[in-house]
């Protein structure tokens, strides 16, 4: 079967372990991957040993290693949510000007972030809700979202007030235009395409049900 | 001319000016040259605009500098942390000047300055609102944003070991904006956990070349 050609169906929803264990099925092995701060981290927990997978770090690490457990804190090695980390054989280290050459330059394959909403069109709202009290940060949200070859996000598919995060246009201020290739959710997974959003996976969920509660049109994969 | 080595902190920020632009080294606290920055307190510069990564953790280091009241401007990627109250405050209250700025344009605006670049035509932020106002232009199709370097009269920054030429290495992930910042200011003080002889340093390793560092200071605690 090829995955990339057929619709999948699974149970869910999903909890965010399993979101990041699917993420990690789809890196491909040695890819170069940054995993944003939050939930994106967990991915890494689930990439096999032998993947070959080398993560980068924005503040200037390739290589890096699982968080730092008691013992092995070292000040001068944390990860971009400022979280002690390790470092793995093959690692470097590199100033802020070469860590950023690497997603702006299109060096870096792969970056999984979070999301606040995600447009049809790929357009990714994450680092502000607009609030008026609320101070903006955003790190290098931007610089990623552009940068990398392909941006995975990861969330769930509706906010806590029951609203849809993946929407026909984003209300929250952007972060990036037309960057999102692929969205991980609990109950589905769905390409960004010129055609618009196509449905990979599902769980515990049909693509009508979902079709029903997002305000957007949804495709299925064209069949092998 | 070489770096001068100076016995203390205090002499390593002697001069400072009021309404000064101050680059600070540090990724949260990883490479911050708090050492350097409690010597600014004490040397009293005030009106100053800050540019560094965050905007202060804690009670220590720049979040330091800035209850002091000496900081008219933070121009940083990310001020909003778990432990940025100092900052949060400061800004609620409309006491402090922000401009957020996308962290590899912060890297890239002063690697600009720097290199002498005029500006450059970055693809970040295009179609936000970082981007609003800023001239953008489309080259092979895809659309860019024309950012102006950051330069700074003064930078403050941390590293591992300086040679008494000032050469600088760095250690792990705490050389971050230092080599950068070192480029793109006036005047450059690094703090060093260790100050060796000329000679010492392995060519090959040296990260930040001495013709770009103006003051050395060892930290205190490690004399």
């Amino acid at each position: 079967m090829n995955r990339n050609s057929q619709l999948t169906c699974g149970q869910g929803p999903l909890d965010k372990h399993a979101i990041a264990a699917l993420i990690a099925r789809d890196i491909p092995r040695g890819a170069y991957v940054n995993l944003g701060i939050g939930q994106p981290t967990l991915v890494a927990d689930h990439l096999p040993a032998d993947s070959g997978v080398v993560l980068h770090t924005e503040n200037g690490m390739l290589n890096m290693g699982p968080a730092a457990e008691e013992g092995q804190v070292d000040p001068d090695l944390t990860n971009a949510g400022k979280v002690p980390v390790t470092e793995l054989p093959g690692a470097a280290y590199f100033h802020h000007a070469d860590s950023f050459a690497m997603m702006r330059g299109g060096h870096l394959d792969i970056c999984v972030l979070g999301a606040f909403q995600v447009s049809a069109a790929g357009d990714l709202a994450n680092w502000h809700t607009g609030a008026p009290d609320a101070i903006p940060a955003v790190g290098g949200a931007m610089d990623l979202a552009i940068g990398a070859k392909k941006v995975f996000v990861m969330m769930t598919l509706f906010a806590k007030d029951g609203t849809p995060k993946l929407v026909p246009e984003c209300g929250y201020p952007l972060t990036g235009l037309a960057c999102v290739d692929r969205v991980y959710t609990d109950l589905a997974v769905f390409d960004v395409t010129a055609q618009g959003l196509t449905v990979r996976e599902t769980f515990g969920t049909t693509v009508e049900e979902l079709a029903g509660r997002l305000d957007l049109p949804l495709r299925r994969p064209a069949t092998a | 001319m070489s770096a001068r080595l100076c016995e203390h902190a205090d002499e390593a920020v002697a001069g400072i000016e009021d309404g000064s632009t101050v680059l600070v080294g540090g990724f949260g606290m990883a490479g911050m040259p708090v050492e350097l920055i409690d010597a600014l307190i004490r040397q009293g510069a005030k009106d100053l605009t800050v540019v560094s990564n965050n905007a202060g953790n804690g009670d220590t280091g720049l979040a330091a500098l800035l209850a002091k009241g000496r900081v008219r401007k933070v121009v940083c990627s990310f001020p909003r942390q778990s432990d940025s109250y100092v900052f949060d405050e400061l800004y609620r209250s409309g006491k402090i000047e922000l401009e957020v700025v996308p962290q590899g344009n912060l890297a890239e605006r002063m690697r600009a300055a720097g290199a002498g670049i005029g500006a450059f035509y970055c693809p970040t932020g295009v179609g936000t609102l970082l981007a609003e106002g800023k001239e953008t232009r489309v080259i092979d199709g895809r659309t860019y944003v024309l950012e102006y370097p950051i330069k700074g009269d003064v930078a403050l920054i941390g590293a591992h070991r300086a040679d008494r030429t000032g050469n600088l290495v760095y250690r792990k992930t705490a050389r971050n904006f230092g080599p950068v910042m070192a480029t793109a200011a006036t005047t450059v003080i690094a703090q060093v956990r260790e100050v060796v002889e000329t000679g010492v340093l392995d060519p090959e390793t040296v990260v930040t070349p001495s013709i770009f560092v103006d003051r050395v200071v060892q930290e205190a605690d490690r004399t």
